[in-house]
């Protein structure tokens, strides 16, 4: 009880200063609007191809977007992580008594927050513009939470790694060198049976393609359900492990101050 | 409070970075409660290490350390509970305002409700943000964060208050006002306060124990007084006219009576003197019947940084520098 407390004064704090930065808060909403129009105006020939199921092709991107969007959104949650280690706040909060993964966890409900108003952005602009999402609100609620559950898990990675390397250019090389091929490396704009096979192969070790492939059979309809489960399994433990290392890097940071 | 009336105790400390960087060498030292403690030293002398230990941010590889009664290590999270720390560097969250920053800290430490928003507005009166409460820290001066900063430590009324260089980079008149809050911190509250300061005026002002630290050690410890007691008697420096023979000045008062050590460099002539009072014009009679005019004479009572040459070998500002390159 007092450990989800701790998290939620975490996730007011981060909360406020967000909202206190026009910018951000323009950014963070139009960018997926700018990533579901683009990439569904660039690839709507995709349907063409023989063998390519779907016929809509922005409803087929709508779930590869919304996984993107969270992935990328919570993916660069270290950088405050690392503006906080410099500002001298992580050492104010770690010789308190607040527990070290509280100061993950709100992080972490933060960020999946975030993911929750921007996933709707896209999902309301994909309907006006004539995506259907047969299962409802139902489908749609998975769709979000499996985005979520993957942003956290990418958030908690990318808050742990900026423990160990406390410096930005680590961080944005990292990140960059994981964010975009793994997007790519998943079915979120291309049917995943149309892929090269050796992308296939990696495709089903790619975290990014669980979500993807979870979110779009919920919101799509004709559900294998049991899929959708296993992969929200995965996606869980893959949470959990993240969550843990991020924990676990502050005793290193701890060590090299 | 601990057991033997000490709020603090450090014993053996050591700690390195890497394999060259020899950070604190058997640093020890006692703080009774309810006074304020200085640890003094250059940059680089390990002073901010020892408060990084003692406050449970880092780890010594070996020496123990209580706090409160409690091992920093076996014990951290009740000595979190029982200590304000405020770091060498601001801690101050600057996107939120003054009263956010402290509401904040208070609900980390389990505060919450009528009873902390009451506190979080005495501490800002109390520490002059009472105007600024509602505005971004981000907009606030140097010494107002400074202010916030240990406003923030006090929030949950430690028993222990830890302030790491508490005034560097403040400007001399906030750093007066500065000294000021942290006296009436004691006065009024019977706080245990550990100070680390690289000024030596800082310390001879606040605290009313002392330990000199350079490099990882403690050099000398007692009372300002005592401290400045042992080099026993005055300082007369004269300034010459010119620069005299090599050896001319010291020959020439090395035998004055009263004068126990003469050390000349340039135009300067530094005697230490039983009394300065009577050891002037004395002293200044046997520079000028040896043909050296004077251009200039102070006499000074002892001060920390003659302390700390004798005990380093280095004068203070020197070593200073050296920590900061």
């Amino acid at each position: 009880m007092t450990a989800l407390r701790e998290a939620g004064y975490i996730m007011g704090r981060e909360l406020r200063s967000l909202l206190r930065q026009p910018w951000w808060i323009a950014i963070t909403l139009v960018q997926p609007i700018i990533w579901l129009l683009l990439y569904g105006a660039l690839f709507k020939k995709v349907v063409e191809i023989p063998g390519f199921e779907a016929t809509s092709y922005i409803q087929f991107l709508t779930p590869g977007v919304v996984v993107m969007t969270a992935l990328f959104s919570a993916g660069w949650g270290g950088m405050g992580m690392i503006e906080d280690i410099n500002r001298g706040v992580v050492d104010r909060f770690l010789v308190s008594p607040a527990r070290r993964s509280s100061m993950i966890a709100g992080r972490l409900l933060q960020a999946m927050l975030v993911i929750l108003i921007q996933s709707v952005i896209i999902i309301v602009l994909a309907w006006i513009v004539g995506a259907r999402f047969p299962n409802g609100i139902a489908g749609i609620v998975v769709l979000i939470a499996v985005a979520a559950l993957l942003g956290a898990s990418f958030g908690a990675l990318s808050n742990g790694l900026a423990l160990l390397a406390r410096r930005e250019e680590t961080l944005i090389a990292v990140m960059n060198f994981l964010l975009l091929p793994l997007t790519f490396l998943s079915a979120a704009f291309m049917q995943q049976s149309l892929m090269p096979s050796w992308m296939q192969s990696v495709a089903e070790v790619n975290p990014v393609n669980w979500a993807v492939q979870a979110g779009r059979e919920a919101s799509l309809g004709g559900t294998d359900w049991s899929m959708v489960a296993g992969r929200i399994g995965l996606l869980a433990v893959l949470l959990a492990a993240c969550s843990a290392f991020a924990t676990r890097a502050f005793r290193s940071y701890q060590r090299s101050v | 409070m601990a057991v033997d009336g000490h709020a603090i105790e450090a014993d053996g400390l050591v700690k390195t970075y890497g394999k060259d960087v020899r950070a604190l060498d058997g640093l020890g030292f006692a703080v009774p409660v309810g006074t304020v403690f200085g640890l003094l030293g250059p940059n680089g002398a390990g002073k901010s290490t020892a408060v990084k230990i003692l406050t449970t941010l880092a780890r010594a590889d070996s020496g123990t350390a209580h706090v409160a009664g409690l091992d920093v290590n076996r014990h951290a999270a009740e000595v979190r509970r029982r200590i304000g720390v405020v770091a060498q560097k601001s801690g101050v969250d600057r996107e939120l305002t003054g009263r956010e920053n402290l509401t904040l800290q208070g609900n980390l430490y389990g505060r919450r409700g009528k009873g902390l928003a009451e506190r979080v507005q005495e501490l800002l009166e109390s520490f002059g943000l009472a105007d600024a409460a509602d505005r971004i820290a981000r907009g606030y001066s140097g010494g107002m964060q400074r202010r916030l900063d240990i406003a923030n430590a006090l929030v949950h009324d430690p028993d222990v208050l830890f302030l790491d260089e508490p005034t560097t980079g403040l400007d001399p008149e906030v750093r007066a006002g500065m000294w000021r809050e942290i006296a009436r911190l004691t006065e009024e509250q019977g706080l245990t306060i550990l100070l680390t300061t690289h000024y030596l005026e800082e310390a001879d002002q606040l605290a009313s124990n002392l330990a000199i630290v350079d490099r990882g050690k403690v050099v000398a410890s007692g009372t300002p007084e005592e401290l400045k007691g042992e080099l026993e008697g005055d300082a007369v420096i004269v300034e010459l006219a010119v620069v005299p023979d090599e050896g001319a000045a010291e020959a020439a008062v090395s035998g004055v009576s009263g004068v126990r050590e003469v050390l000349a460099e340039g135009r300067g002539v530094r005697a230490r003197v039983n009394e300065g009072a009577t050891a002037v014009p004395v002293v200044l009679a046997a520079l000028e019947s040896n043909g050296m005019s004077v251009a200039s004479v102070t006499v000074s009572r002892p001060s920390l940084d003659d302390v700390y040459l004798r005990h380093t070998g280095r004068a203070f500002s020197d070593a200073d520098e050296e920590g900061v390159r």
